[in-house]
């Protein structure tokens, strides 16, 4: 018997809220100058709810409550994010659920660009500050992995829940708060899920959007899962690659003891490890990943090493590549095999003085939400930001960890201090519209 | 309505009523009241995520559900305080209408939500979908709502069944095409139409629900179907694809029993309707086995399916909702 259900994609009407604006808008670079239909007018009665810093501060436990009263909201958004793949250029159907979610939430030009970044607008009344609010969209898991989120009473367990599934929700999550404190803004603020951030994504979303930008970008705020408390104002500089170890054409597999491709790596490994990694100025060599050969007894006819170098201080980058550059040509050349390093993403150091007054709006925020700020050196996705010397913070919305199971997916974060976290952010927001972030402040 | 109309006009996808703004505004218009009953027995995993999922989207965001009730079956673990923890209203099917005592089983929980719940439509939706998601509940709400004619909505997947280490596709269903699907095609070939007729989620009018006995085991879905088919027919029913259901898989061995719960209440439901008219009596004890150490055990399972009277025949019942038989 056949089943008279009409084609899926006329059974799947597409949805009039997502509709008009990407009708408007698919594939244009955003537009903030242009005059918004519900742009705040004079006489209009929303209330201004604070003036001076001080004000903001002293409101901040009020905020606090209401956004308390989002936790649901926050945890239905986390949950249907979460479960959402989006691995790095794969990102379309989240994405697709975050501008759903924008647009109910009363955004304006929700849209998204070629990159499928992501983004919202929240016009300001006056709009001469432009507030970039920005998390990363990408997860670095499969399609086919089952990315089953778990609520429990306290916390919150699934596949990258922490990095930055919470951190997407936080950011859905942040206009209805708003909204709930009749909050009127004089600033725009953006809100950017950026696409292509992690691996060789290298923040190719962000630094598109950034780039094609029509209107200046004032002050960015990066909101990453974890650690709530974290104040992240500079990056380190960052070098991340690969160096693979082939078998060239012409191997001799019938020579006896033929080691393939893993001995080879192994050697360049052995060499890596011995590069005198300085402690000042903070560097780290992380070898994060490797993989190679197909089974017990088959020869290895390649072999990947993933690594990861962070350092303060350019030069030492430097450095360190060009080590890295002489141990795999020296082992190639010794070894009969085809080695290649590509350093496919670099990031510099760089980011804000802690006595800059973004960073001490930021410390004061944190420090009236009863959290203790941790200033310290961040690869997150502020370097765009920094890279084009836009002031930004980095900031966290709630604890959380990685599980110890062997899959190193499901990571936990915890339920309760996710208010503050929204708090925290909408804080950051005010105390940057009232001006108080600006050098002359 | 033949089955091959009923599926062309009563058969949809939880799509169709994606606008919820405007399902909100037809439910408020009617002066409906929509309760959303979740049974449970031991789903502390799961059970969390569906009571925030639902508060959230269709409670707060879109009031389509006038409450989220856990009716629970007196479980073990944390299922009742990690529900209240999240706002739903927690019940233990026990200590409702205590005068008619205790049975355990799926479908007490079902029958004691009809006088517990409030809803003029009741909405069920199990407690161990690992995928749970808004249109759970509005894709089976919206035929009821948008079509006054329809009364009772069942849900129907595309199932894949969480093995170990992952999610692989899986026709799922197995009683249905081994059992169900050959007794309808024998003795109610009208219901083969339904797709996925032992669903777990369905929503129904009330004044269909409060007619109904309840068989509280495994039958109670087989039932429903027969009774509702044989006193208002085929047309009454609707069905929504609700695209993916992802759950725990059941071992051959509790489809056994589900199979032998299922059977008793079919055969009743034949004898009621005079299709059958002399059946033997009927034995209790359904046999498995486990081989150990050479040697095969024989496991005895008694499953009987008692079974609720109709709701509308309580005293209680007609009290509280003032409602007469």
């Amino acid at each position: 018997m056949l089943l008279l259900l009409p084609p899926v994609e006329e059974r799947i009407p597409a949805r009039p809220l997502w509709t008009p604006p990407w009708a408007d808008h698919r594939g244009k670079p955003f537009r903030l100058d242009e005059p918004s239909p519900t742009c705040y007018e004079e006489g209009d009665s929303e209330e201004r709810l604070m003036k001076t810093l001080e004000e903001i501060l002293a409101g901040l436990p009020r905020i606090r409550a209401a956004a308390d009263g989002l936790r649901d909201m926050m945890l239905a958004n986390l949950v249907m994010i979460g479960e959402i793949p989006a691995p790095t250029g794969g990102e379309q159907a989240r994405v697709d659920f975050l501008l759903q979610r924008f647009t109910e939430d009363g955004l304006e030009h929700c849209s998204f660009d070629e990159l499928h970044n992501g983004a919202g607008l929240l016009a300001g009344t006056e709009g001469q500050r432009n507030i970039l609010l920005l998390a990363y969209a990408d997860a670095a898991v499969s399609d086919d992995t089952d990315q089953t989120v778990e609520v429990e009473t306290d916390r919150v367990v699934g596949p990258f829940v922490v990095d930055n599934s919470i951190a997407l929700a936080a950011l859905v999550t942040l206009p209805t708060l708003l909204d709930r404190l009749q909050v009127r803004l004089r600033s725009n603020v953006l809100f950017l899920a950026a696409a292509r951030s992690l691996g060789r994504g290298n923040l190719e979303g962000l630094k598109f959007f950034l780039t094609n930008s029509r209107v200046p970008v004032h002050f960015g705020l990066c909101v990453e899962g974890v650690q709530l408390g974290r104040l992240n104002c500079a990056c380190l500089g960052m070098l991340r690659g690969e160096i693979v170890c082939r078998l060239p054409d012409d191997y001799n597999w019938a020579q006896h003891g033929a080691t393939g491709s893993i001995i080879p790596m192994n050697d360049v490994i052995t060499r890596i490890n011995r590069i005198a990694v300085p402690k000042r100025p903070y560097t780290s060599l992380v070898l994060g990943s490797i993989h190679g050969g197909i089974s017990h007894y088959n020869i290895a006819r390649q072999t990947t090493l993933g690594f990861e170098v962070r350092s303060e201080a350019a030069d030492i980058l430097h450095q360190v590549q060009q080590q890295m550059k002489d141990i795999v040509e020296e082992v190639s050349s010794q070894a009969g095999v085809v080695i290649t390093a590509d350093f496919f993403a670099r990031r510099e150091p760089g980011g804000l003085d802690p006595a800059h007054p973004l960073v001490r709006c930021g410390r004061s925020v944190l420090t009236q939400l009863g959290l203790q700020p941790m200033i310290y050196l961040t690869t997150s996705g502020m370097s765009a930001l920094v890279d084009r010397k836009i002031p930004a913070l980095t900031l966290g919305v709630t604890t959380g960890e990685r599980l110890g199971r062997l899959d190193e997916f499901d990571e936990a974060c915890a339920i309760e201090p996710m208010a503050t976290g929204l708090a925290q952010l909408a804080g950051i927001l005010l105390a940057l519209d009232g001006g108080y972030a600006d050098e002359s402040a | 309505m033949n089955p091959r109309e009923w599926l062309q006009r009563n058969t949809f996808h939880h799509s169709a009523f994606w606008d919820l703004k405007q399902l909100v505004a037809e439910k408020e218009r009617q002066g409906l009241r929509i309760s959303l009953c979740i049974p449970t027995l031991n789903e502390e995993k799961t059970i969390g995520k569906e009571v925030v999922l639902f508060r959230s989207e269709l409670v707060s965001r879109y009031p389509l559900l006038d409450e989220i009730a856990v009716m629970d079956s007196g479980s073990t673990d944390r299922t009742r305080e990690v529900a209240a923890s999240f706002g739903a209203d927690v019940y233990v099917a026990g200590d409702i209408l205590p005068d008619m005592g205790t049975k355990q089983g799926k479908g007490e929980n079902l029958w004691k939500a009809i006088y517990q719940l409030k809803g003029d439509i009741i909405v069920y939706v199990d407690a161990d979908i690992k995928n749970i998601r808004p249109h759970f509940a509005y894709g089976l709400v919206g035929p009821l709502i948008q079509r006054p004619e329809v009364q009772y909505v069942k849900a129907f997947y595309d199932r894949p069944l969480v093995m170990s280490g992952g999610v692989r596709p899986s026709g799922g269903g197995r009683v249905t095409e081994i059992l169900i699907r050959p007794l309808f095609s024998l003795f109610f070939p009208d219901l083969s139409a339904m797709i996925q007729p032992l669903s777990g989620e369905y929503a129904v009018r009330r004044e269909v629900l409060e007619r109904l006995s309840f068989p509280i085991g495994y039958g109670v879905e087989t039932a429903h179907l027969i009774d509702v088919y044989r006193q208002r027919g085929l047309e009454a029913f609707g069905q929504t694809d609700l695209d993916r259901r992802v759950h725990r898989n059941q071992s051959t061995r509790d489809l056994g029993k589900m199979a032998f719960g299922i059977l008793q209440t079919f055969l009743s439901r034949l004898q009621a309707a005079g299709l059958v008219t002399e059946l033997p009596h009927l034995h209790s004890a359904l046999r498995q086995f486990l081989a150990r150490d050479n040697m095969y055990e024989l496991i005895e399972h008694h499953i009987v399916e008692e079974e609720r009277p109709p709701m509308i025949t309580l005293p209680a019942y007609q009290e509280r909702f003032g409602r007469r038989p």
